[in-house]
């Protein structure tokens, strides 16, 4: 099956005028066909700036400085033709056809996401008449329906609602509504649940997951919580600053992490069935700043694995271990890296 | 696990603690309405115990949490509070004045270390202003060599005193923050979601931090927080709250393994649990959290629990003992089995 995207050595950097911030730096990942596929990493480390790339909405001072963002894109005619959307023009007429259609978001804030001076259904019709070549009752019928498939009690009345009138959980559905409102083949959740309630977050994660089914869509699913993850993900990209140290099925990442990163986050994270009052195993340091990458591995200064000469000198790449994981640690790969500064 | 704490004295009290904000509008500002922040609580905390306060967003722990430390006062109710002398004083009587001396005894870390950490003063005056303030230590000789001494005891360098909080990460300020509650020596520690803004791999170190100094100072946890995993982890004891009241208190075990009130048991089983094997097959909860200015009748919980009677929109349960140590505000906790968070054993039975 050939990938609906594939991301191949994306990197992202932004140049300020104090130096340049790798955000992104060297990322592979693919996505399927109706897979979800979860991005996990802390603050700081690409998650956000990733999609935003795949998306073309990285605005100044940064650029995309290299690598493919492959595509499966159906053009008017509904051939399909696989066209290479780091290339594109960010403001063109391509990117704009499958942003919204093709590709659709969820941002993490639907607060800060939708207009407060336009009704939520003039803002999902808005999506539609863009995309869609209907007139504005279809529009509205269209609209009526996805809100209806989310969940939203009285559509009708609530096409008129403005966003600031909605609780979060109806606002967030509201959002996915406008989200799946051109029947979108891959859908990208930036942390779509963080800024809402437990039990309204089992809500939106069950919504998403049915409407995935029913409309087959490939999902990204951005977010830094692990149990999250570990719910509604098929395959699992782990990022540390800027790289993806591991990825694989979503089994395997929890049972069998192979990168120290991995191991190390999954064993810091408290669980539900440990004896209380035990002692968490930590990560040691905290994340370093942005300014400060450091040489090599960029986890390697808190990494237990450290090999003094091996680690901080490259920077070891994303290397397939078995048929379903892939890790870029030294302890797995002792062929020649790419060395600092090529 | 209580248990262990069953013959320690109480050291916090608290009794149908009421918190109403007033809901003004119009010309006049006239009052037209009340929100219930908190509504009627009470709960009690033993010596070198920790509490968990959980809840969704609105159901008025942040606002107990505030109202104990009297940063907010209380309308109605009474704080019970032991001092060092082994008085018992009620906090909801006394007067600003009066409770100065109290403060010492009584301290918070909050939530977000960003915000909690004036930009423009160094760490020394920081960590060194309650010691300026209440214990009058004007030496700044001896306040460094304070300063310095807690700064070791968070597990930070005394040396970058000098320095400003931006030069910190996050958590590196959140144990500025706990240096700076731990400068009175207190006895109660209010914990407002200290670890939801940290980033997991610096939790664990947080966490890790937090008890060990439980464990040397004899600290007593009011810990208020939303991360159902972080909670069972560190607390002996949790009250579930919603909507201003408690709907069940007890064992963190009981609460987690074998809830007896319907919220609980749906706030567990939607908590996500990190392993793919245990996929929940729950059933989340219909609608939304109601508006404290504006609750239900009866249960507040009725429009959205399964097992809704007529009576439940009618009368409003009380708070009543159904194990030891195990308190559940509900019409029909005796009769419903409810499920709690799935254990591993259980998914791989079925």
């Amino acid at each position: 099956m050939t990938p609906l995207l594939s991301v191949r050595n994306l990197k992202t950097h932004f140049f300020l005028d104090e130096g340049v911030v790798k955000a992104v730096d060297g990322v592979d990942f693919d996505v399927f066909p109706g897979q979800v596929v979860g991005i996990v990493g802390e603050s700081g480390c690409g998650k956000s700036v990733t999609i935003k790339s795949v998306m073309q909405l990285i605005q100044k001072p940064g650029r995309i400085i290299d690598g493919q963002i492959l595509f499966r894109h159906h053009d008017e005619a509904g051939r399909e033709t696989i066209i290479d959307l780091a290339q594109l023009d960010p403001h063109g007429k391509t990117i704009r056809s499958i942003r919204g259609a093709e590709i659709a978001l969820i941002p993490q804030e639907p607060m800060a996401s939708f207009s407060p001076v336009h009704t939520i259904g003039d803002q999902i019709m808005e999506a539609i008449l863009l995309h869609l070549d209907v007139d504005e009752e279809e529009a509205r019928r269209i609209a009526v329906e996805r809100l209806h498939e989310v969940g939203m009690p009285n559509p009708e009345q609530r096409l008129n609602a403005y966003s600031w009138e909605l609780s979060g959980g109806l606002r967030q559905r509201a959002m996915i509504a406008m989200s799946l409102a051109c029947n979108p083949r891959l859908l990208i959740a930036d942390e779509p649940t963080t800024a809402i309630d437990v039990t309204t977050q089992a809500q939106v994660l069950n919504l998403l997951l049915t409407l995935q089914k029913q409309h087959n869509m490939a999902i990204i699913f951005i977010t830094h919580d692990l149990g999250v993850i570990a719910q509604i993900a098929d395959f699992v990209v782990v990022m540390y600053l800027g790289r993806v140290m591991e990825s694989g099925p979503v089994e395997d990442i929890f049972f069998n992490p192979q990168h120290p990163y991995t191991k190390a986050l999954l064993e810091s994270i408290p669980s539900i069935y440990a004896p209380a009052g035990k002692r968490l195993p930590t990560i040691e340091g905290s994340i370093p700043h942005p300014f400060s990458r450091p040489s090599g591995c960029p986890f390697h200064p808190r990494c237990k694995a450290f090999m003094p000469g091996v680690c901080n000198a490259a920077i070891p790449k994303l290397k397939a271990i078995n048929d379903r994981q892939s890790v870029s640690c030294f302890l797995y790969d002792h062929a020649p890296a790419i060395v600092e500064g090529s | 696990m209580s248990d262990k704490f069953s013959n320690k004295p109480y050291l916090l009290e608290v009794r149908h603690l009421k918190k109403y904000f007033p809901i003004r509008a119009g010309f006049f500002r006239r009052i037209v309405g009340q929100v219930r922040a908190v509504d009627d609580v009470s709960f009690a905390i033993r010596e070198g115990e920790t509490l968990g306060l959980v809840g969704e967003s609105g159901c008025g722990k942040t606002t107990t949490a505030r109202t104990i430390l009297r940063a907010i006062d209380p309308t109605e109710g009474q704080i019970l509070f032991r001092t060092a002398q082994n008085e018992v004083v009620d906090l909801a009587a006394l007067s600003e004045k009066e409770i100065r001396p109290l403060r010492r005894d009584m301290q918070m870390i909050f939530q977000d270390p960003f915000a909690s950490l004036n930009p423009r003063m160094n760490i020394l005056d920081i960590v060194g202003e309650p010691l300026l303030v209440i214990e009058k230590m004007k030496d700044r000789k001896q306040r460094m060599e304070r300063v310095a001494e807690l700064l070791e005891l968070v597990g930070l360098r005394p040396e970058y005193m000098q320095r400003f909080p931006h030069a910190f990460s996050g958590g590196q300020r959140q144990r500025i923050v706990i240096a700076r509650a731990l400068a009175l020596n207190p006895r109660l520690v209010v914990a407002d979601e200290p670890v939801s803004a940290l980033d997991v791999s610096v939790q664990a170190q947080v966490l890790n931090l937090m008890k060990d100094l439980q464990e040397k100072l004899g600290l007593t946890y009011l810990f208020v927080a939303h991360d159902l995993s972080v909670v069972k982890h560190f607390c002996d004891r949790i009250n579930v709250m919603y909507v201003g009241k408690i709907v069940e208190s007890g064992p963190t075990d009981a609460i987690f393994f074998h809830p007896r009130h319907p919220y609980t048991s749906a706030l567990m089983s939607a908590a996500p649990i990190a392993n793919p094997r245990i996929r929940a097959k729950i059933v989340p909860l219909e609608g939304d959290v109601p508006s404290p200015a504006n609750p239900p009748s009866g249960c507040y919980f009725h429009p959205r629990c399964p097992y809704a009677e007529e009576k439940c929109a009618k009368e409003t349960p009380q708070l009543e003992e159904i194990a030891p140590d195990h308190l559940v505000r509900c019409h029909y906790a005796h009769e419903l089995t409810l499920q709690g968070v799935a254990k591993p054993q259980e998914i791989i039975a079925s």
